[in-house]
């Protein structure tokens, strides 16, 4: 097994690495733990993060990847490894029976057979629906037991969801004992983090997990696509994608936007003029009509240079960064100018006034007075943008400007069901488990940047 | 008969009790004030007979009767017509009090429509004093002046002929010679239509010209209620006393003005006792363990006095006036060397037009300032907002660099800041320190900044020390202090790099009173220990009599007369300074300078970038002349330090 790091992967740990300093910064700064207690405190909030956490968790096990080694094939000599062209993750190892197990075309979630008649050549049966070749293959030819087999595999899923929380329960009411028996008054429970909201969550999850595992064993749980791909495993690994899509973007557009926006609002004069007229120009192009040149432009560029990629996952992982790139290059335009005005407003506090009165230079007072002051408004932008970026990537990829088409995502996920909700009968699975999903995704984030707004804004302070 | 009859009234937001067991009445014609400092549920209470709370608060009981009906029973829809048709209210910001989109008139007819009144919109206008009624009716707000909106909103609550006109705080927001206009308008209306009125008030002067009976509101519960004249002929309640003692005037001038210490307790405080009792000199044991019963001082001739407190026949009836030490006074000396010579400071702002952005004229803000300070003495320069008097203490420092004139400092030229020498206190208090930084880091900034050496950390100690604040408190961040508190943080930032001169830009003006009196205290005190020089600048004449030993009054970029401040104080020449200096709501104590002729001026400010021609100021002035429309007058020096720019004055 040899490890291949693609560069998404290497940004994407920075980014969590990043995070998690930035988090241990913030502990130490009062207002700041302050803020994040009120936000621990919501129950909403809490649940959302557990609900962004699982999807986290599934983002980092897709982003370890390696390529697999080869069986020693005869004529190899000894010590010469051969490893194999496709770049697998973690988390397609850990699916590697969805990954697998591929029927011909499309069936239906649960099914036992494919979804269109075809006519079979055995027996002479005409046109009928054939069996498929792995959903619940395990029934037989007797397929009498089909409801009963979901039935229990459903009963079995929940038990191993209860079975997986119960320890969690244990942990977190051992915990809360202790707490309560430094305290002795019972202080922590009203003050602490909403734990019973965390706990709710992680059983819902978990249960819902239990049960897809417990089925997913026999059944295609969400169907399949048009070339027989599981669906769960198309919507699992779509969410590394939209995580990815979300996050780099905001980590290339945040510098570009809080370092104009500063200047532009505290130094003024040409400097002001120079970035306003800049992201004016920006804001007048259509956004569509930019990355749809410039996607094309980058495609145009790899296709020309097929030796700058060893796989041709690193060639699509190419294209997302692009992507991202291109993303972030005409989003910053709206944060900066949000902090330009914020800007303009800290400027004229006496505070500013009263560092200008020491003789404090300009980058100083930028840094000590204007910065800190400006975090909240970046902190609620970024966790506001994620949500508008990860729909955006779907857009894109509608329109075919998206990822590369072999990069499993939401957006091609939909971009084929375009067809498929024309068919008669309807195919409607795989836009329903990608809405599904993107609907779990943006609605968590979008409920955590609530409870952030709400807590960090000074207003609500007191 | 009393038109509203307010009994036990508390207002409940969650466990705290901003407004608890507040009784009173008005009857028809009379005024009644509600007088106490910010967060002590003055307007919690106008808003509670209004039904008008916001939504976390409610009523928590008691009965309000208005006209015999019970507000509390009323359904939402009758209570809809009763505001505005039984009971109005202005509010304190006339700015945001009206919306910006529409003109005035129409925003009055909407409430006579709503009400039907019988006088239309230009004749409320017209009854609220706004010369040219039917042009401003067709204006919007951002056309009119502040005194002028407040005049609309009064108009406003008018449309209705109600009975009984809540006014919160409606002169807080304006300036003083606006206030007096304002004031007496309210009065005039008030006895043409027999109207009751509800007065919120922290100023006792505006309290001692408008009011019939006096409630004083402390922490949520009235603690003195009595007529006006016997309230300020011998108000009984330690605080109401400590609030008449903590009023900076000439008298106290020379000793220590009383404080009230600490500051009024927060909402969610819960009080076992006398809710006084933390700040009262004049605690005893007993006043912690039970709430005070209502004590009446009836004097017999049907006027209610009453108290709500245990000791209050055994309290001296004369209110104790602090008898501290009086501090040696730095005397002028004559021939000192100016520790400030400012000559001829101008700020000009260009005004620019049009695609090309050419200067098409000038904003004089200030227009050729003159001032010189000693060491160890304050000069108070006086004005109404928009005089230009803030721009002058920045140019002064170099914050904003001058157009014209200099600054000499120990007389040397001064190009650019000079922040060892120098420093500002700024008005706001809660906008002068970075919320984002300890309070240790903002006093040491200054330090940092110059490069001064030394243990920091000890020298922060010792500023803390210096301005009454516990050492520790270096390790906490701003919004843990009060505003009182905080601006004592902004004094010891300015300390911190040995300046020989303050620029204190109304460092008082956000605070209140019995606040306002510590740090009066504590600016005196650091002026007697260290030298100082201050500049103050202000609006607050009751301030400039305590602490001032010298007075410039600034009007429209100019200053117009200055002086010792005895002789510009007691004896104004210039006709400015007199309508100043009488408009200024003071508290009789006795009650018999009540008729006193007062100058009221006319009109608002012009504006500074297109002054009147000769005298500024003549279009107010009642003793304007022919010379006066002519040319600005001259200096004329009265004394070796008084002079004044008019040309009656000689």
């Amino acid at each position: 097994m040899k490890v291949v790091i693609l560069w998404s992967d290497a940004l994407l740990f920075l980014l969590l690495a990043l995070v998690f300093i930035g988090g241990w910064w913030s502990r130490r700064q009062a207002h700041l733990r302050d803020a994040w207690r009120k936000v621990g405190a919501s129950a909403t909030a809490m649940a959302a993060t557990t609900v962004l956490a699982t999807f986290l968790l599934v983002g980092v096990l897709d982003s370890l990847h390696y390529r697999e080694r080869l069986p020693d094939v005869g004529g190899v000599p000894a010590g010469s490894t051969n490893y194999s062209n496709e770049v697998l993750s973690a988390l397609d190892a850990v699916l590697s029976p969805l990954r697998t197990r591929s029927e011909k075309t499309y069936s239906a979630p649960l099914a036992t057979y494919l979804f269109a008649k075809e006519s079979l050549d055995a027996g002479g049966g005409g046109r009928d629906f054939p069996r498929l070749r792995h959903g619940g293959a395990h029934l037989g030819a007797q397929l009498d037991g089909h409801g009963g087999d979901i039935a229990m595999r459903v009963l079995k899923g929940l038990g191993l969801g209860v079975a997986l929380w119960l320890p969690l329960w244990f942990f977190a009411r051992r915990k809360k004992l202790m707490r309560s028996g430094i305290h002795g008054d019972g202080a922590g429970d009203t003050a602490g983090p909403a734990v019973g909201a965390v706990l709710v969550t992680a059983l819902v999850l978990l249960l819902i997990a239990g049960v897809v595992v417990a089925l997913a064993q026999g059944y295609h749980v969400l169907g399949t696509d048009k070339v027989g791909q599981d669906v769960l495993y198309l919507t699992l690994k779509s969410i590394r994608t939209g995580l990815l899509i979300g996050t780099l973007t905001t980590l290339i557009m945040l510098p570009a936007a809080v370092l104009l926006g500063m200047l532009a609002g505290y130094v003024g004069g040409w400097v002001d003029d120079a970035i306003q007229y800049l992201y004016t120009v920006l804001n007048s192009i259509p956004g569509v009509l930019l990355i749809a040149a410039a996607v094309l432009m980058m495609q145009v560029i790899i296709d020309t240079h097929p030796e700058w990629f060893a796989s041709s996952a690193e060639r699509a992982d190419a294209r997302l960064l692009a992507l991202c790139l291109i993303l972030g290059v005409t989003s910053w335009t709206g944060l900066a100018r949000l902090l330009r005005g914020e800007t303009l407003k800290l400027r004229e506090m006496d505070y500013v006034q009263a560092a200008q009165a020491f003789g404090v230079g300009r980058l100083a007072i930028m840094l000590r007075h204007i910065l800190p002051n400006l975090m909240h408004i970046v902190l609620i932008a970024l966790v506001m943008d994620f949500s508008g970026l990860v729909l955006a990537e779907a857009v894109l990829s509608y329109v075919g400007i998206g990822v590369d088409p072999n990069t499993i995502s939401f957006g091609t996920m939909i971009n084929a069901a375009r067809m498929e909700l024309a068919r008669e009968p309807m195919v409607w699975w795989s836009l329903a488990a990608a809405f599904a999903f993107m609907f779990a995704l943006v609605l968590a984030a979008n409920l955590l940047a609530d409870a952030v707004r709400d807590a960090f804004d000074p207003r609500n302070a007191g | 008969m009393s038109l509203l009859t307010v009994r036990d009234l508390s207002v409940a937001i969650g466990q705290a009790r901003p407004v608890d067991g507040v009784s009173f009445d008005i009857a028809l014609g009379e005024t009644f004030a509600l007088l106490g400092e910010s967060g002590c549920g003055k307007s919690m209470t106008a808003l509670a007979l209004m039904r008008l709370l916001p939504d976390a608060a409610r009523i928590g009981g008691g009965q309000v009767a208005f006209g015999g009906r019970s507000l509390a029973e009323l359904p939402e829809s009758e209570m809809r017509s009763l505001r505005g048709g039984g009971m109005a209210m202005i509010f304190q910001e006339p700015g945001t009090s009206l919306n910006p989109v529409m003109t005035v008139g129409r925003q009055i007819r909407e409430s006579i429509d709503l009400h039907g009144g019988k006088l239309g919109a230009v004749e409320l206008l017209d009854a609220v004093g706004i010369p040219d009624a039917p042009r401003r009716a067709n204006e919007y707000p951002f056309q009119l002046s502040g005194g002028m909106k407040q005049r609309a909103m009064i108009a406003m609550a008018l449309a209705g002929a109600p009975k009984l006109l809540i006014a919160d705080e409606p002169t807080t927001a304006l300036d003083v010679t606006i206030q007096a206009q304002v004031l007496d308008l309210l009065r005039e209306l008030q006895r043409e239509r027999r109207m009751a009125m509800l007065l919120i008030s922290h100023d006792l002067g505006v309290v001692s010209r408008m009011s019939d009976h006096v409630g004083v509101m402390y922490a949520g519960q009235l603690v003195e209620v009595a007529p006006r004249d016997r309230f300020f002929g011998a108000a009984a309640h330690p605080y109401s006393r400590a609030l008449f003692a903590a009023l900076p005037d000439s008298s106290r001038r020379d000793g220590e003005l009383a404080s009230i210490p600490g500051s009024v307790p927060p909402l969610t405080a819960i009080f076992s006792g006398c809710r006084f009792a933390d700040r009262c000199a004049e605690v005893r044991p007993a006043c912690r363990e039970a709430p005070p019963p209502w004590r009446e001082l009836g004097d017999g001739a049907g006027a209610q006095h009453m108290v709500r407190c245990i000791r209050v026949g055994e309290l001296p009836m004369a209110a104790p006036m602090a008898a501290a030490e009086k501090s040696a006074l730095a005397a002028r000396r004559e021939g000192a060397a100016a520790l400030l010579q400012v000559s001829d400071l101008q700020v000009h702002f260009p005004i620019r037009r049009g695609v090309l952005q050419r200067v098409v004229g000038q904003v004089r803000a200030v227009d050729g300032v003159s001032l010189e300070l000693q060491a160890g003495r304050t000069l108070a320069l006086v004005g109404e907002s928009g005089c230009g008097k803030t721009t002058a203490g920045k140019a002064i420092l170099h914050l904003q660099p001058p157009t014209g004139g200099s600054v000499r400092l120990d007389g040397r030229q001064l190009g650019g800041l000079a922040p060892r020498a120098m420093q500002m206190v700024f008005q706001d208090p809660y906008g002068s320190l970075n919320p984002r930084l300890r309070v240790g880091e903002i006093i040491a900034e200054g330090m940092r900044a110059l490069a001064i050496g030394g243990d920091h950390s000890r020298r922060i100690a010792g500023l803390l020390g210096q301005v009454g604040l516990a050492a520790d408190m270096a390790g906490r961040y701003p919004h843990e202090f009060s505003g009182g508190q905080r601006q004592r943080v902004a004094i010891a930032r300015a300390l911190a790099v040995d300046p020989r001169l303050l620029v204190l830009d109304e460092p008082t003006s956000a605070l209140d009173v019995s606040v306002q009196a510590q740090i009066l205290n504590l600016l005196r005190e650091l002026q007697g220990r260290l030298g100082l020089g201050y500049l103050f600048i202000t609006h607050n004449i009751a301030v400039v009599d305590f602490l001032a030993h010298e007075v410039a009054v600034m009007y429209l970029g100019r200053i117009v007369e200055r002086g010792r401040a005895e002789e510009v104080l007691r004896a104004p020449r210039h006709p400015y300074t007199q309508a100043l200096l009488s408009a200024v709501p003071r508290v009789e104590q006795d009650g018999e300078m009540r008729g006193v002729e007062r100058v009221v001026l006319q009109g608002d400010m012009p504006s500074p970038a297109n002054p009147p021609a000769g005298c500024h100021f003549h279009p107010r002035c009642a003793l304007a002349v022919a010379a006066c429309r002519s040319a600005y007058p001259d200096e004329t020096r009265l004394t070796a330090t008084h002079a004044v720019r008019c040309h009656l004055a000689d």
